[in-house]
């Protein structure tokens, strides 16, 4: 029998999510933003780990191995989508990736061609 | 009974710390050493409640697979001028809602006390005397055999995307 | 107890849709290095007779309909609507897909194969019966949709799109499976009809504030999936930045499948806590309208218009949403497939129009498109005037199916101030259709290419299916009426 209450687990749950979160919205470093869904990730699943031991049974830690598989999924396609970012832009900040929002202004004819995508070989 | 809460408060700091520090520091190298100190504290609370598999998966799979692939990243590109710059951005509401939040949480937890979540009724499996191990495949390969085998297929849709992202011509 | 570990062949049949569009992306990825550059179009060719026999397949399945893999799935005529209303967004996609790749040069099975496997997401999605099934389904869906989005990936905005959509997808995704979490532990369940008798029954372990907390965050994991505000600020972007099939595909398929889980969610499970969330609904449908027609009215780049106003029909559909009635799911049920019909359309305009490199993607760049080509501004208007709601279009009954369910459940404001915006949104499109035929033709209309046979499929069909629903609704919105009923 554990000493430690269900309650505990839920709260460090609750925190390192929460945390997370924050780090989501406040970074600027694209992979450090990336590094913080992780965090919620494994803030999900320590909940789910605490609810299977609580209720003895193993369903829960049946969900967090999909869950695992789900983000190692996101990591292979998230990392190679910035990695193209990184190799089209040389940056990973994320307040420079703003191409689109400023196109309200009537656009001269050199613009519409720069923007005109390479996909030459 | 005493050993458990120690460990508890011990991994409970590891991974409390490291996910602070992996989200304030401005190296991303050193976020990643801290996010893989987070995980690991994560794994070590597995095993206390005695998810054993999940545990090694844990490691394997998070430490040794996803977060070697980000130090792969994080080497690949040049990071050296990111850490100069700003690292925050200036959304003082959303870090007042956050802090918000987390305040909220522990004070629910602490007034209500350790029984503040009580869990349903009368759903404990019956004890089979089988292990950890044992009782995961038993149930991943009869109840849960469609989720398994859809997830191969969510990690084959990951690699042909990644396939598609890497590959010299489109 | 190892009874169950082999399916039945009924349960396997009641899978077969997605197993023939599983097996023909994975044939891609064989065929991809046997086939010549030559032969492009065989992947087209392939998921249309995969996507059609999928279709068939989804039909035939639901003459016996029922659970299946020890209640994972639910084959029912909600989940057999919703299977036909992605799959034939796939089939609306790859049409005008041939023209689009043939002119970037970017023709390869993996589009294809993503595309494929996108559409078997979507169809478990909204099959599932069970958390953690809709969680997988919904991944799938999402990473492909990721990988598609940034599909031509030298292009700048493209790259953008992908990692936004990316990023803020993860993100949602992890609130989502909070909220799932938080199911689990106060039911022992994530069942969906599980869940709703633990609800009911009160044998809930914690206070039911719990259970409050859950259905927000998973309102915050499906906001983002469906773009309705205040968590819309990645479509815009991502429309504008992905490829224009790619960007008709994730404005009429995911939002779609997730529209069906959310309807399934909160109607089956949360159902019981009815006047709990029905606010927070309120607030969405509201904020999504008011926000998503009054941006448009601004924009100048045809994508991102039609972004914005995809955030003002997904701010309709959650209108019908907040009517928690049989007839308001019915309603919801009969927009998504209009709503496929005619954005998809709009947007396969586009796509023709752009020309190489999607350059010509200015509002003004329509002008004098009904001189130069008569029939493709004949099709687009159709499209745009079902998009306003003008009667005998499908978008009209679809409205009206909507505001006619919140009536009926007593939302007199929300109706009267959807009414409101409906007229705010006549404003942009009928700028559009100015343009076409009331000014000269323009570099872009003067540059137009003819019509090729797969472009003027992916324009007719979903004009007729417009039209169709437009004057007889009457058997859809039957059928939608007959599968409305979660609980049995």
């Amino acid at each position: 029998m554990n000493a430690v209450p269900l309650s505990w687990y839920l709260t460090l749950s609750g925190v390192l999510f929460t945390l997370g979160a924050a780090g989501f919205l406040f970074r600027r470093n694209i992979i450090t933003v990336f590094m913080s869904i992780e965090l919620m990730l494994n803030a999900v699943n320590l909940s789910f780990i605490s609810f299977s031991y609580a209720f003895r049974r193993v369903d829960g830690q049946i969900f967090t191995f999909f869950v695992m598989v789900v983000a190692a999924a996101e990591a292979a396609v998230g990392l190679a989508i910035i990695l193209t970012v990184f190799k089209n832009r040389n940056t990973l900040n994320i307040d420079d990736l703003n191409s689109m929002k400023d196109e309200y202004q009537p656009a001269q004819p050199e613009e519409a061609s720069e923007t005109a995508p390479v996909s030459v070989p | 009974m005493l050993m458990d809460t120690i460990l508890f408060y011990l991994f409970a700091a590891l991974v409390l710390g490291g996910g602070i520090l992996t989200i304030t520091r401005r190296n991303a190298v050193h976020s990643a050493i801290f996010l893989i100190l987070s995980l690991l504290g994560v794994a070590g609370l597995y095993l206390l409640q005695s998810a054993e598999f999940l545990f090694a998966v844990q490691i394997v799979l998070y430490v040794g697979g996803i977060m070697v692939l980000f130090l792969f990243v994080i080497m690949l590109v040049n990071l050296d001028q990111a850490a100069k710059e700003k690292q925050f951005n200036r959304q003082w509401t959303v870090a007042l809602a956050c802090a918000g939040l987390v305040g909220a949480e522990i004070f629910y937890f602490l007034a209500k006390g350790a029984g503040a979540f009580q869990l349903a009724k009368g759903t404990a499996e019956a004890n089979t005397g089988m292990g950890n191990t044992e009782r995961l495949a038993d149930a991943l390969f009869s109840q849960y055999l469609l989720p398994f085998e859809i997830a191969s297929l969510l990690l084959l849709v990951a690699v042909v995307g990644s396939v598609v992202m890497a590959k010299k011509r489109i | 107890m190892y009874a169950s570990l082999v399916p039945t062949s009924a349960e396997m049949i009641r899978f077969l849709p997605e197993l023939i569009l599983t097996v023909v992306a994975t044939l891609f990825m064989v065929l991809d290095p046997l086939l010549g550059r030559q032969s492009r179009h065989v992947y087209g060719h392939f998921s249309i007779l995969a996507l059609l026999g999928a279709m068939a397949a989804a039909v035939y399945v639901y003459r016996d309909p029922g659970a299946a893999f020890s209640g994972m799935l639910m084959v029912d005529g909600f989940a057999t609507f919703f299977r036909v209303v992605v799959i034939g967004v796939g089939i609306l996609t790859v049409l005008p897909s041939y023209r689009y790749l043939d002119r970037e040069d970017a023709e390869t099975g993996e589009y294809h194969a993503l595309l494929l496997f996108s559409i078997v997401g979507q169809c478990v999605m909204v099959t599932a019966n069970e958390l953690i099934m809709i969680f997988i389904g919904l991944e799938i869906s999402s990473i492909a949709s990721y990988v598609l989005a940034g599909y031509l990936r030298d292009d700048r905005r493209a790259n953008e799109a992908a990692l936004k959509y990316f990023l803020l997808g993860s993100f949602a995704t992890a609130f989502f499976l909070y909220g799932v979490a938080l199911i689990y532990g106060m039911t022992g369940s994530t069942n969906l009809a599980t869940v709703r008798r633990a609800i009911l029954g009160g044998s809930l372990g914690s206070a039911p504030i719990f259970i409050g907390v859950a259905a927000a965050l998973m309102f915050v994991g499906l906001g983002f999936k469906v773009s309705g505000a205040p968590f819309q600020i990645w479509a815009p972007d991502v429309y504008q930045g992905a490829p224009t099939p790619v960007a008709a595909f994730l404005s009429a398929g995911p939002k779609a499948a997730a529209f069906a889980i959310f309807l399934r969610i909160f109607l089956t499970a949360f159902q019981p806590i009815g006047p709990g969330w029905e606010p927070l609904v309120w607030v969405s449908a509201l904020a999504s309208m008011t926000l998503g027609n009054f941006a448009a009215l601004t924009q100048s780049n045809i994508k991102r218009l039609l972004a914005y106003s995809s955030i003002a029909h997904a701010g309709y559909v959650l209108v019908a949403l907040a009517a928690r009635s049989n007839v308001g799911t019915a309603a919801a049920m009969f927009y998504m497939a209009a709503y496929a019909f005619m954005n998809i359309g709009a947007f396969a305009v586009v796509s023709h129009l752009s020309g190489k490199g999607e350059r010509y993607l200015k509002v003004e760049d329509f002008a004098g498109l009904g001189a130069k080509q008569p029939g493709t501004a004949a099709l687009l208007s159709i499209f745009l005037l079902s998009l306003i709601g003008v009667p005998l279009t499908g978008g009209f009954f679809g409205k009206f199916y909507i505001f006619k369910a919140a009536l009926d459940s007593h939302l007199v404001w929300l109706t009267v101030l959807g009414l409101l915006n409906s007229a705010v949104a006549a404003y942009y499109y009928l700028r559009i259709l100015v343009m076409m035929y009331m000014r000269e033709p323009g570099e872009a209309a003067s540059r137009i290419q003819p019509l090729t046979p797969g472009l003027r499929a992916a324009l007719v069909l979903p004009a007729l299916g417009t039209l169709v629903l437009g004057i007889f609704p009457g058997w859809v919105l039957d059928f939608a009426g007959r599968s409305s009923v979660f609980v049995r």
